[in-house]
């Protein structure tokens, strides 16, 4: 078990083309994701070619899903314009869009997420490295990798993964691998102030699914989502849970490289939120090279086994 | 991205949200020629253009207190905007080193009734736009919000329908409004929203908002600020950008597509990923160092980028040490390892530099690195890297 995509979810890939979605796209591919089809429009007809695969192109989203049966797409598409492929991907009723795409206008989300009230796609990102299940196979192959995360660090295993930052999450599940706790699911979330799915939403996903045995939670400054998790998690959540919030040392009232981490107001600073953590018995890593020690800590205190 | 005072008094008449009366002089020269534009015989309110907030309150570096006065007359008006102008504002907001007033506002005083707050953002939590007014103005809303939470209220709007005619009448209400004044708020309300939606403002502050007592409803201040992700589709708003505001460093990292913070400390960090470069400063701080920058080098950093970004660290005098934390998931460790000999030995390093590399090719980057025959220590995890640097620097 893993939450959101595993081994057989059919993925399409949209601006499959570009130079970073192919770059991707071939990755994914290597890794053993099952890419069924790309989407450029105008090039529909056209095959991605990257040794034995060969992967149709489709004009639209919707042939796509006709002609391959694709549940889940990735957004490589450039900013002015991947607010269209999302929705496009909402109306051909896709599970899941994973959009990569950095820079997408906060107007453009805040409509596309007033669209997709009451439809069935959940969206994950924008300005996230996607999410990766781990396979059984050598490095982790064998899974499924949406997004541009390194596959590679990954090691299947019972550990649930949730962060807004993309380094930050590789920093953590190489931690997790180094030490022999494998992952059931890397999510991330995206570093935008307006996105599709919460710390929250996953959260209560890795609580539902028996296969995740310890979570890491990771946040930074702005907004409230690593709060109202942290509520929901004191009050619903029996599993082992490690925290970090980046931005201690961020000045207030500037963007630090993501859109949403920004010090607004006293809620904002990562002091606040690591307080919150604290009193939601949420572990916290003292440093970023904590992490993975710091879940190891609250599971041994709670005599829960990772691995 | 921020706009001047002066700025946003513009749009907000191209968009029919009511101000005071006002001209800029951007030099001494114009002071006359903008007081008779101004065409106004009354007092004159002579305001220093500069982003920071906090001006009223503040003092200019040669002693002379307040960068917002009121003048009774022309005569005292231009005699205050001499002091002003080509001086430097510190103010709560500017930090110590304060800001050149390089544009001064004058606009037309108010015999002011009453003062409110009005402001549109986005709201994170229903990721919606929502208008905060309160009838307490002129003070920090953070406060109020603190101490009289009842006297603030939010309406939030829907994205595909709009702000609504009831909403605003609502907030009008809701700030104990009536009559004519009632009328002018709605309006002014309506048309600030529209401001907001049309130009892709990240937050739109009226504080104060102001009757007057002659049923006026004004915004007597402005301060709007943009997302800098619609940028793109606002050429207009992107020519109103002062670069005097900004710090050197930070409009030299932009033009390599690096995200720069110029920070107080001495040990500057080089990372690749927003959180990785914020909790690589907070590991700094974490071990007895100090930041001096915040800088993210991008998922896909180039051999140019990283020596670019080299040369901007090091144009701040403050820094004594470079830690450079990179982990290349997809990236090759190999390729920034060069990058960093090659920056290193072109700019003739001579102060410690420590180099934490992980992730893809990492061992042909290590090597890369201790081959160099220059001075540069490795690192294997953040925390070793922290301690290293803090260490070296002290």
């Amino acid at each position: 078990m893993a939450i959101i995509v595993n081994e057989k979810t059919k993925v399409l890939v949209q601006g499959i083309t570009g130079e970073f979605g192919g770059r991707h796209t071939k990755l994914s591919l290597d890794y053993g994701t099952q890419i069924v089809a790309g989407v450029t429009p105008g090039k529909g007809g056209q095959f991605f070619e990257h040794g034995a695969h060969r992967v149709p192109i489709f004009n639209t989203v919707s042939d796509a899903v006709a002609a391959t049966g694709a549940t889940a797409a990735a957004v490589f598409v450039p900013p002015p314009f991947a607010a269209d492929a999302i929705l496009e991907g909402v109306d051909a009723n896709l599970d899941l869009c994973v959009a990569i795409t950095e820079g997408i206008p906060i107007r453009d989300m805040v409509q596309v997420k007033r669209a997709m009230l009451g439809r069935k796609t959940r969206l994950i990102g924008p300005n996230c490295p996607g999410i990766v299940t781990p396979g059984a196979g050598p490095d982790s192959s064998g899974g499924c990798r949406i997004g541009i995360a390194p596959g590679y660090i990954h090691r299947k295993g019972h550990v649930g993964v949730v962060s807004r930052s993309g380094t930050l999450t590789y920093e953590a599940v190489f931690q997790l691998t180094s030490k022999g706790l494998g992952q059931t699911t890397s999510v991330g979330i995206g570093g935008d102030p307006v996105n599709g799915t919460s710390h929250l939403d996953v959260l209560k996903m890795f609580n539902d699914d028996p296969d995740t045995w310890g979570i890491i939670m990771i946040g930074e400054i702005g907004g409230n989502a690593e709060a109202e998790a942290a509520r929901w998690i004191k009050a619903n959540c029996q599993k082992p849970v490690a925290g970090f919030i980046a931005g201690a040392t961020a000045p207030a009232g500037r963007r630090m490289g993501h859109a949403g981490a920004v010090i607004g107001g006293a809620e904002d600073t990562a002091a606040a939120k690591i307080a919150i953590f604290k009193e939601c018995g949420i572990e916290c890593a003292v440093t970023p090279s904590d992490m993975a020690d710091a879940l190891l800590r609250i599971a041994q205190a709670r005599g829960v086994k990772l691995a | 991205m921020n706009i001047h005072e002066y700025q946003a008094k513009s749009l907000f008449e191209k968009f029919g949200v009511a101000t005071p009366r006002g001209v800029a002089a951007r030099t001494p020269a114009e002071f006359e020629s903008a007081l008779a534009t101004l065409g106004h015989e009354g007092p004159i309110i002579v305001k220093s253009q500069i982003h920071a907030g906090g001006r009223g309150k503040g003092t200019f570096t040669d002693g002379f207190k307040g960068g917002v006065k009121f003048a009774k007359t022309k005569a005292e008006a231009l005699e205050l905007a001499g002091k002003m102008f080509n001086n430097t504002l510190v103010t709560a907001q500017t930090g110590p080193a304060g800001r050149k007033v390089q544009t001064v506002y004058f606009t037309q005083a108010c015999d002011i009734k009453k003062e409110y707050y009005l402001a549109i953002l986005l709201d994170r939590v229903s990721s919606r736009p929502v208008i905060v007014a309160s009838t307490e103005g002129g003070v920090e809303i953070e406060k109020v919000a603190h101490e009289s939470p009842e006297k603030i209220f939010k309406i939030h709007v829907d994205p595909a329908m709009g702000l609504q005619g009831y909403q605003a009448r609502e907030l009008a209400f809701r700030l104990g409004f009536s009559g004519d004044v009632f009328k002018n708020a709605v309006k002014l309300i309506t048309a600030l929203y529209q401001m907001y939606w049309a130009t892709d403002a990240a937050m739109v502050e009226v504080n104060p908002l102001i009757t007057t007592t002659d049923n006026q409803v004004l915004a007597l201040d402005a301060k709007v600020s943009f997302d800098d992700n619609s940028l793109f589709r606002h050429p207009d708003i992107v020519a109103l950008r002062d670069l005097n505001e900004e710090d050197s460093k930070e409009i030299e990292a932009s033009k390599f597509n690096l995200s720069y913070i110029a920070l107080d400390g001495n040990i500057a960090c080089l990372v690749n990923g927003a959180g990785l470069a914020m909790s690589t400063m907070d590991i700094i701080k974490h071990y007895g160092g100090s930041p001096a920058n915040f800088l993210d080098v991008g998922g896909g950093a180039s051999k140019d980028q990283v020596q670019a970004a080299f040369k901007i660290i090091l144009t701040d005098p403050n820094v004594k040490g470079i830690l450079v934390n990179i982990f290349g998931g997809i990236m090759d460790c190999n390729t920034i390892a060069i990058g960093v000999v090659a920056a290193a030995r072109d700019l003739g390093l001579k102060i410690p530099l420590v180099v934490r590399l992980e992730g893809n090719n990492v061992v042909a980057g290590k090597k890369t690195l201790a081959e160099s025959g220059l001075k540069i220590e490795s690192a294997t995890t953040m925390a070793d890297a922290a301690q290293k640097i803090v260490k070296l620097v002290a």
